[in-house]
């Protein structure tokens, strides 16, 4: 049964358990014996809601038992990154420190929302200490391990997401992006991953990282998965400020419209410095498959991401500013160091980045007057080794770390929306961005859903389980 | 400039409190080191006195 379930995709499940082929417990024990057999490998999960998930898949066949209506999610099991509220559970955001809070009164809006739709949560996934990391190693929880070699990085910050999802324990799981958290696991652990625009889906009751550009987001191994993962958590939200959308845009629907007009172009300069060749393989593919030849260049990305490093480091250093007095031994110490770092930054550059912010996100916009979609790497490799600290580009020794993110970090700093999409390269899979303008998502994932049924892109079965 | 960064160090974590124990000395001024040069490529961009920072996109 695990197995066999394992590989039903979440709308194949929804579709066995509204037609009664399958029960929505059933999905949930194979999704936790998947769980229970797979992650002394992956250690992707941090917590196991099996009690609570028995709870509500043994509702939702009750409710389907008695005629009413389950949702276009009913049975899916799903799991989240631990910095999403879940009630009963301390949020720690990968923290030691945050062990200390008390449990969370109630779960985090998009879980309730992804549970109205009739999903099962199984789980609270593993991440790098309070979001601030590329890589998906842990300190104090153990490295996220990547499901086609469990001695490669997951990628972060959203590790435990990617492990999951990439190594079928669960169809969907909710992450957050802040400069590329969703992408780089994404990437690395061949799974289709949404960051939206920033301000459509509600972060109210998950842990922060850097307000002004943290996003929250699905990955999922279909890009239907995915969509409609995104359509069940759309909709406004007082408790999220920066969430400002009016009303809901379904994607599903729109999936398989044709993509022939879309007037698609490859990322230039910037977007082709600094890749290996899997990198640049994976985005030729891509386009060749899309037509486009066309390549745009993104004006001053390069100062693009170093404004997003400086309100990262400094929007971060303010957060944990009283952690950093009171508890400085209990961080990860590079994570410590980071921010202590970050708080000495001056003020006055924090002002100029969010300034520089302003004129960078005008000129992206005039783009997108002449170009629908622009493709760019996810990341400039695939997934290094745990613990590998350099890698060698063009004879050039680079940290691996402050390199990894350095293609999702210009287009999260104003926001646009992205559909990454894994091309399953041997021996390891690497993701494409598929970015588009401001609340397009839906044509991101239209030019995934082609993607997919070309066979272009595909969350490849996992290599290392 | 490697004494002043250290002085800047020293005095940045005593204005705001927050401990700096030789062992992390390092690393936080390896990290700060990155931070001012990125700082500088945003420093060098001329823009308007008029530009607003940025806000989300209205729907």
């Amino acid at each position: 049964m695990s197995e066999t379930s394992a590989s039903l995709s979440a709308a194949e499940i929804a579709q066995a358990v509204s037609s009664r082929k399958m029960t929505a417990l059933a999905a949930t024990e194979a999704a936790l014996a998947r769980i229970a057999a797979h992650d002394k490998v992956l250690n992707a999960f941090t917590d196991v809601t099996a009690d609570r998930a028995r709870a509500k898949a043994s509702a939702i066949d009750a409710a389907l038992a008695a005629g009413q209506p389950i949702g276009p999610l009913a049975g899916v099991p799903f799991a989240v990154k631990n910095l999403f509220d879940v009630q009963g559970l301390s949020t720690r955001a990968g923290s030691k420190i945050n062990r200390d809070l008390p449990p969370s009164p109630r779960d985090a809006v998009l879980i309730e929302r992804m549970e109205a739709a009739g999903a099962v949560l199984v789980g609270a996934l593993n991440m790098g200490e309070y979001a601030y990391d590329f890589t998906g190693e842990n300190v104090h929880d153990g490295p996220s391990r990547n499901p086609h070699d469990p001695t490669r990085m997951t990628g972060g910050s959203s590790g435990g997401s990617g492990s999951a999802v990439g190594g079928a324990l669960v169809p969907i799981a909710l992450g957050s992006d802040t400069n590329g958290s969703i992408r780089v696991p994404s990437s690395f652990c061949g799974t289709f991953g949404l960051k939206p625009t920033y301000g459509r889906l509600s972060r109210a009751r998950s842990y922060p990282f850097v307000a002004s550009l943290d996003h929250l987001g699905p990955l999922a191994r279909s890009v239907k998965d995915l969509a409609l993962a995104y359509d069940a958590m759309q909709g406004p939200d007082a408790d999220d400020p920066s969430c400002i959308v009016q009303s809901v845009e379904p994607t599903v629907p729109l999936l398989a419209n044709d993509v022939r007009g879309l007037r698609i172009a490859i990322a230039g300069g910037y977007f082709q410095q600094n890749v290996f060749p899997e990198a640049v393989e994976a985005v030729a593919r891509v386009a060749k498959a899309l037509g486009a030849k066309r390549t745009v260049e993104l004006p001053e990305a390069a100062r693009a991401r170093a404004a997003a490093y400086i309100i990262t480091t400094t929007e971060g250093a303010a957060l944990h500013l009283d952690r950093l007095r009171k508890r400085p031994n209990d961080f990860d110490p590079a994570v410590r160091d980071r921010f202590i770092a970050g708080a000495m930054v001056p003020a006055v550059y924090v002002d100029k980045a969010q300034k520089f912010r302003r004129w960078y996100r005008a000129k992206v916009q005039e783009l997108f007057q002449s170009v629908d979609v622009i493709l760019a790497p996810a990341t400039p490799c695939t997934a290094p080794k745990l613990g590998q600290v350099n890698f060698t580009l063009d004879g050039v020794e680079l940290p691996v770390r402050a390199n990894i993110g350095i293609h999702t970090q210009p287009i999260s700093f104003i926001g646009l929306p992205v559909v990454a999409v894994p091309v399953p390269l041997e021996p390891l899979p690497i993701g494409v961005q598929i970015i588009t303008a401001p609340w397009r998502e839906d044509i991101a994932l239209r030019v995934a859903y082609a993607l997919e049924q070309m066979g272009v892109v595909a969350a490849p079965a996992p290599r290392g389980l | 400039m490697a004494d002043h960064l250290d002085d800047y160090m020293n005095a940045a974590a005593s204005a705001m409190a927050l401990p700096l124990e030789e062992a992390w000395r390092p690393a936080v001024r390896a990290n700060l080191e990155v931070s001012l040069r990125l700082a500088k490529l945003v420093d060098d961009f001329p823009l308007p006195d008029d530009v607003a920072s940025a806000a989300v996109y209205s729907t």
